[in-house]
């Protein structure tokens, strides 16, 4: 069953601009699905209608099998969304912004007190719970607006921008709590400029840019794609020149330091091998980018107006 | 799924707002009012005499309660909903599975809960200043209620519209206060030259007061049951157009 089915979304805002140009995409149920995009591309306008927070100009969104329109309340009953920015009320404490949350989705108010504990618990905020929220710290506000978003536990945990300047450490544990919630069988849509951070945590993802869905596929079907591989090399002892070496394209950054593209069908011990015949003796060596970021890049460069969109799913 | 449940959290959620910062929702009408009925009603008042039969301090209690009634309904849904809009705490209300009119009707409970409360303070209040009997319940309860509503409708439709918190001080200011202090609560109408007259009852604040007035004291200047139809036409029209204006997402969606 899928989780989430998008048909010919539209929108266009007041102002002309054409946000989405007909997306069509589904989402299987227990996925933990990265919805990717720069800036202004249309990914926070698709989530907006998809959580009804902005209305769509055309097009139909369902929800478990309830359509949006139709079947509304059913339909936003299956969803949480954890928002780019913190908007819940700064003067509540902790523990009223779940319980509020909870009775808004009809929660009995003995249910929605065990859910509260629980989800405060998981985010490692039981302690906080009577503090006021302004009070808190940028990451504790984070995991606050995830608990809030869990308290109903919904089936499909939309999270736009989790960890957008918070530091690497809560992030890590950010992870690791979103992880652990998919697990439980919760699906969960991920918008995030760390692209690996959707490397990591992600097992489907489509690329939005320019309203239109440029890439639609399965994580490791998408990093197969990859021809060449950047790595920074560090060497023992210094160079005066750029080793050559058929088949890679080698750049002396520093006299200690190379950048290496290497293509996949060259492998790494016959280049170390022709290094090491030509007296270069490497110490370590770790990937230039993020191997989705380079995807990433490739994509959106090809698609400067969005012309080779490709909706299906691979 | 259960709506009581969200329509009590809202309304609670609005009730909590407004105990827990009394002194900037319950104290004030209390020290506003006291002055009033000490000032106009004490000290001007014995100088004046009567007007229909009644003391001056008792002829403007029922307007100074409703007038409080008024302000306080209006003020609270339009700065709880207009900073829940400024806050973006209104997407919790939007992404959650809760009908428009639970909505309407959870922060208009709470302007209306608010309303009546300050009335209840205001009327204890004139207490200190002179003895009021009661004269008719039923009606004196209605149109307190009813005010409340229209202007808690009043009041949320502003905070939809608002755009600035200069947006929401607009109204109350320059529409409420005027047509409150020319409704008729320190004078009767029957005192204005007939051109003032005429004008004066295109006031609806006008018909709200006297029909309170007749309520606690027996007196008016109207026709009690026109009050009640210019209430609940402004009740219904209000709740269509707020109904309205959350369904086209106007000034809470993109």
């Amino acid at each position: 069953m899928n989780a989430l089915s998008l048909r010919n979304l539209r929108k266009t805002y007041n102002n002309g601009f054409e946000a989405l140009k007909g997306i069509d995409l589904d989402v299987e149920a227990g996925d933990f699905f990265a919805l990717l995009g720069p800036n202004g591309a249309g990914k926070s306008t698709a989530i907006g209608i998809i959580s009804s927070l902005v209305n769509e100009s055309s097009g139909s969104v369902s929800i478990f099998g309830h359509d949006l329109r139709r079947e509304r309340a059913k339909a936003k009953s299956c969803i949480g969304l954890v928002p780019q920015e913190v908007n819940f009320n700064q003067f509540d404490t902790v523990k009223s912004i779940l319980l509020n949350q909870a009775g808004y989705y009809g929660t009995p108010r003995k249910l929605a007190l065990q859910r509260t504990e629980y989800c405060l618990k998981q985010m490692d905020l039981w302690d906080k719970r009577d503090t006021v929220s302004r009070r808190l710290s940028g990451g504790m506000k984070r995991r606050v607006m995830i608990a809030r978003a869990l308290v109903h536990a919904p089936k499909l945990l939309i999270l736009d921008e989790p960890t957008a300047g918070v530091d690497i450490e809560i992030r890590r544990s950010m992870w690791q709590m979103m992880q652990e919630v998919n697990q439980q069988g919760t699906t969960i849509i991920l918008t995030t400029h760390y692209l690996e951070e959707a490397e990591s945590l992600c097992r489907n993802i489509a690329i939005i840019n320019h309203g239109k869905i440029v890439e639609n596929s399965d994580m490791a079907s998408l990093l197969a794609r990859l021809h060449i591989e950047h790595f920074v090399l560090d060497l023992a002892r210094p160079i005066a020149a750029a080793p050559v070496i058929e088949g890679c394209q080698i750049e002396r950054v520093t006299d200690k330091t190379l950048n290496v593209a290497v293509p996949k069908e060259h492998s790494l011990n016959t280049l170390f091998s022709q290094l090491s015949a030509q007296n270069i003796e490497v110490t370590s060596l770790k990937n230039k980018t993020n191997r989705l970021e380079q995807l990433f890049m490739d994509l959106i460069d090809s698609n400067p107006t969005g012309s080779k969109a490709t909706g299906d799913k691979s | 799924m259960n709506y009581s449940i969200a329509f009590r959290t809202i309304v609670t959620k609005e009730i909590l707002r407004f105990i827990r910062i009394w002194p900037q929702t319950l104290l004030p009408p209390a020290i506003t009012t006291a002055l009033y009925f000490l000032i106009f009603g004490k000290l001007i008042g014995d100088r004046i005499g009567t007007i229909s039969g009644a003391s001056y301090m008792d002829y403007i209690v029922p307007g100074i309660i409703l007038m409080s009634v008024i302000s306080h309904s209006y003020a609270n849904v339009v700065s709880s909903f207009y900073s829940t809009k400024f806050q973006r705490n209104i997407e919790e209300l939007l992404v959650a599975p809760i009908p428009n009119w639970v909505i309407l009707g959870g922060y208009v409970s709470g302007g209306i809960i608010r309303g009546l409360l300050v009335g209840v303070v205001v009327a204890l209040i004139s207490l200190l200043f002179t003895d009021i009997t009661v004269n008719n319940i039923a009606i004196t309860l209605s149109i307190a209620a009813l005010t409340a509503t229209v202007f808690s409708l009043a009041g949320f439709i502003n905070a939809i519209l608002a755009e600035s918190f200069d947006d929401i001080s607009i109204i109350p200011n320059f529409v409420l206060t005027p047509l409150s202090y020319l409704g008729g609560v320190f004078y009767s109408v029957n005192m204005l030259p007939d051109f003032w007259q005429i004008i004066s009852k295109g006031n609806p604040i006008l018909y709200m007061i006297n029909a309170f007035r007749y309520g606690l004291i027996g007196v008016t200047d109207v026709d009690i049951q026109m009050t009640f139809i210019i209430t609940g036409g402004f009740i219904l029209t209000l709740t269509l157009f707020s109904l309205y204006l959350l369904h086209k997402g106007i000034g809470i969606k993109n």
